[in-house]
């Protein structure tokens, strides 16, 4: 009998996955978001091509509005690890001044990550790019493909996916078209963490508690990271112990209070905890299909 | 970057996590009619093992008395039907997986749909599912949709079979009807390879027999569904089948290091084994078994790794590695159970793309041998394949590959069939075994080859396909260039469209399936020719892509020429040499190409001609120039 745990199964299909889009596609890259997702994704390619280096380079679509920190931990793992690194700005917005508090949310979002990805995927031309998002984080995701057919406007339509049976991915596309592929789409964020906890995998620091410079925000703990972030009449900065658990744009990432200062403690806090991950982002909340609306139109 | 200290965390959490470590991974799917409650149970399990979380909780109360069908409860099933259409419509629509995990197991819930359209959707989540669960409304009892859902999880190869006859609470908790179900059940499932299912009455709605028992149900002694669950064996933990690795990936970093990347399909391999490699038959040892965690002694099936050789030999992606006492099956001719899952039906003869583990080629079913009625599991013979058929096939690739009868091994037994043109995914098969055809006809070797005899005509052969609509001016351009090559001493012949449906082909019709069979003879036909050293003029109107393809699969690739001669509809109709426009437009004529039915204009011919712009003479010329240009 074989022995393999349910995390070295959920590994070798992921290993599997990313090995196809290598031989299959002409030209891959991998989205790099900085975040836990991203790290188990990145670690995973590491290991899928093992002694040789990644076959394909990693774009990490930067809004300007990242928190620093988390800048500062890209370039360092790109350096560490010796990674092909791109980093693409759009910098049609950046020329307009479009940021989440002049704009709002949606349209920073739209702008920044959305259209700005596609600049990015048109730019290079890459024709598969690989995403570190899971079926558990939201209802849509629960339904995409593995391997995502996206239209040469970039568009996923839900009700026309090809069937995805065994392992067995069809890579083909037409010219202009493109795949977004999703190798941990079977992982949980459970898994994700313990995953991060038995391979030694190193993460940003914004995930453990620790006490930083908040602004308490329509019920959200938002960090001040820099001068940018306005502070309201009636609002106060104050220090308190929080870590955050989706890395994203710091005026749109609500913080939660914690005691968590190491992995044992954040394992132990999703285990008791009670609310999704993805609650403390402020672009899920604005409708009830909002994910799905934005997946279509581009958006990972 | 933080460092992950370890040794502060407290005995129970440690201990949990071991506990996490050493659990498996079951993948189920669940079937069954629109309106047995699927989503709902798989909303009961998610809700009773506690994966719901507070704000997911929050508005699917919001979102319950929005658009729920329980009153004031909450909708369980609002938590799995996530498109918005679906939400709106009330029903499931694709497949949807979930995740739980129980003290013993981690488990992944394929969502599929029961309406029959979406037949194709089941079959994608039984395709990797260790176990099904079939649902049964205990009002109905078994529909069409029961028997079509339990003979595809059969067909897929579903080891397990769990009968959930929910809703109980609706028929007053009682053993007569459950026993009733589950004898009409026991009955068809040993018809369909099944001689033990497990069948449990539950209530989806109330949680009753799904995580906890009920004094409602005090009268059945078998377990809960989450206890029966846990305790189904997972399927590929057996590697005691024969080796085999598919090559997915060459590894070569620099030139001292030649590995091949790949996931072990079946068994188990060691360093020191041999193996043999197919389809090339070379044979070597395995030298290591590379990692990212370090060398392996040996690794087992379902492992994603990496394999050096002994010997240099040459290998590439789509290649199978296999214990060399033990290989897998090598053919070009297989016979197979094919599912459709595309609205443009499979038609015998049309050429489609197989791919089979890491290996892409072409493919045509030679041969439809009959279709099964799932209702009945009667078989009947038939001329095509339509969206949601099922049908075995013989089916023929224009190479060899290395493969396992699906009954023996899933990974290796199984491809998915993709349209050359619009490159979806339209079928997906299950190899039954290798025809023996593949190895016992070998080509008549002959000595007077086709070099030979082009060599004797002093030219190279060559088949000039000729397409447009119907008085584009086809044939006669067609003619003249024939006349010129004539008068330069060339040897040529002239297939016309006409012509060859009066002899050849005076027994088809004009329906998909005919107009595809006349194509293929055409090309055929054209192929003996170009290999009889001659110069071919084909003219035919030609309309689909996917049949000029065919003919140009047929041949070798510098030998066929597709000559668009695009004249404007308008332009061809004003010209109606036969008069064959009139009558269509009368609707004397049915299938009229340009009128009603498509012609689909080549994307990349190798040459066009445009009629308006030029003479039929002209035109003529520049086929001329064309072909002296190749010869150069």
């Amino acid at each position: 009998m074989s022995q393999m745990t349910h995390l070295q199964r959920l590994e070798a299909e992921s290993i599997q996955i990313i090995r196809e889009v290598a031989s299959e596609c002409r030209n891959p890259v991998m989205l790099f978001s900085i975040g836990k997702d991203s790290m188990v994704m990145l670690h995973l390619a590491r290991k899928a091509f093992y002694p040789s280096p990644l076959p394909f380079p990693i774009l990490h679509v930067d809004t300007t509005w990242k928190f620093r920190e988390m800048i500062a931990f890209r370039d360092q793992l790109a350096k560490d690890w010796g990674l092909d690194l791109l980093v693409h700005i759009n910098q049609d917005g950046v020329k307009q001044g479009v940021g989440p508090i002049s704009h709002g949310s949606a349209i920073h979002t739209d702008i920044m990550k959305t259209q700005s990805l596609k600049q990015a995927l048109d730019l290079y031309k890459f024709d598969a790019a690989f995403g570190g998002a899971r079926r558990d984080e939201e209802k849509s995701r629960a339904k995409e493909r593995i391997f995502s057919f996206r239209s040469a406007q970039h568009r996923w339509d839900p009700k026309n996916q090809r069937p995805e049976l065994w392992h067995i991915y069809n890579t083909r596309i037409h010219k202009g078209e493109s795949m977004r592929v999703f190798p941990i789409s079977n992982w949980t964020e459970l898994d994700v963490w313990q995953y991060i906890y038995q391979e030694k995998i190193p993460i940003i620091e914004l995930y453990f508690a620790k006490e930083r410079p908040v602004v308490e925000r329509d019920g959200a703990l938002i960090m001040v990271d820099d001068d940018r972030l306005p502070i309201n009449a009636g609002e106060t900065v104050e220090k308190r112990m929080v870590r955050f658990r989706t890395l994203g744009c710091y005026p749109l990432t609500g913080g939660i209070e914690s005691q968590a200062t190491d992995m044992e403690g954040i394992i132990m806090e999703m285990l008791v905890s009670r609310t999704s991950e993805r609650q403390g982002r402020v672009i899920d909340r604005d409708h009830g299909a909002s994910m799905e609306k934005k997946k279509q139109e581009g958006y990972f | 970057m933080h460092d992950q200290s370890v040794g502060k965390a407290p005995e129970a959490l440690i201990r949990y996590l071991k506990e996490q470590e050493s659990k498996d991974l079951l993948r189920f799917i669940t079937c069954g009619s629109v309106d047995d409650g699927k989503s709902t149970l798989i909303g009961r399990l998610l809700f009773d093992s506690k994966m719901i979380f507070e704000d997911q909780l929050a508005s699917l109360e919001k979102d319950s008395r929005k658009m729920g069908t329980t009153g004031q409860d909450i909708d369980l099933a609002l938590l799995l039907d996530g498109l918005e259409a679906e939400r709106e419509q009330g029903i499931t629509i694709d497949v949807a997986y979930r995740f739980f995990a129980t003290d013993k197991r981690r488990f992944i819930v394929a969502d599929t749909p029961g309406h029959e359209q979406y037949t194709r959707n089941m079959a994608t989540g039984a395709s990797t599912a260790d176990a099904a669960i079939i649902l049964v409304d205990a009002r109905k009892g078994l529909l069409t949709q029961t028997r079509r859902h339990s003979y595809i999880c059969s067909l897929l190869g579903v080891r397990h079979i769990i009968l959930a006859v929910n809703k109980m609470d609706l028929v007053d908790y009682s053993q007569t009807v459950f026993d009733q179900i589950r004898a009409d059940y026991e009955a068809f499932a040993k018809t369909i390879g099944y001689d033990h299912v497990s069948c449990l009455p539950l209530s989806a709605l109330k949680g009753e027999n799904v995580l906890h028992r009920t004094a409602a149900l005090d009268w059945f002694n078998g377990p809960t569904l989450l206890a029966k669950l846990e305790t189904i064996p997972v399927a590929d933990a057996d590697d005691t089948g024969p080796f085999r690795l598919p090559v997915q990936w060459v590894n070569r970093p620099n030139l001292d290091f030649r590995g091949f990347s790949g996931t072990i399909a079946a068994g188990r391999i060691s360093v020191g084994d041999p193996v043999v490699v197919l389809p090339s038959a070379k044979s070597s040892r395995v030298s290591s078994i590379v990692t990212f965690d370090g060398t392996r002694e040996s690794a087992s099936i379902g492992e994603a790794i990496t394999l050096t050789l002994e010997d240099e030999i040459d290998i590439s992606r789509g290649d199978v590695i296999c214990h060399s006492e033990n290989r897998a099956g090598l053919s070009d001719q297989f016979e197979a159970k094919i599912v459709w899952m595309a609205d443009e039906p499979l038609i015998p003869g049309r050429p489609y793309l197989l791919k089979s583990g890491a290996r892409t080629v072409s493919m045509v079913v030679t041969r439809l041998k009959y279709s099964i009625n799932v209702n009945s599991l009667e078989q009947a013979a038939t001329k095509r394949l339509e969206l949601n058929d099922i049908g075995v096939a013989n089916i023929s690739l224009d190479q060899q590959i290395a493969f396992d009868p699906y009954h023996d091994n899933h990974e290796t037994g199984s491809f998915i069939i993709i349209d050359k043109m619009t490159n979806g995914t339209v079928g997906a098969g299950m190899i039954d075994f290798g025809l023996r055809r593949a190895t016992n006809i070998h080509w008549q070797a002959v000595d007077v080859n086709k070099a030979a005899r082009a060599a004797m005509k002093a030219q190279k052969p060559a088949v000039l396909w000729f397409t447009g609509l119907s008085g584009s001016g086809k044939s006669t351009i067609a003619n003249l260039v024939e006349k010129r090559l004539h008068a330069a001493g060339r040897h040529t012949y002239m297939l016309d469209g006409d012509n060859i449906r009066h002899g050849l082909n005076k027994d088809l019709g004009f329906t998909e399936v005919d107009r595809v069979e006349n194509i293929r003879r055409v090309a055929e036909v054209a192929r003996l020719m170009a290999d009889a050293g001659l110069i071919v003029l084909v003219s035919f109107i030609s309309p689909f892509r996917s049949e000029r393809k065919m003919a140009r699969d047929l041949l070798p690739e510098d030998e066929f020429h597709e000559v668009f001669v695009d004249t404007p509809i308008a332009l061809c109709e004003q010209r109606d040499p036969k008069g064959l426009y009139k009558k269509a437009r009368m609707g004397e004529i049915k299938n009229f190409t340009g009128i009603d039915s498509p012609y689909e204009p080549p994307l990349a011919s190798e040459l066009t001609l445009e009629t308006a712009l030029s003479s039929a003479e002209e035109c003529a010329g520049q086929v001329i120039d064309y072909l002296d240009q190749l010869s150069d």
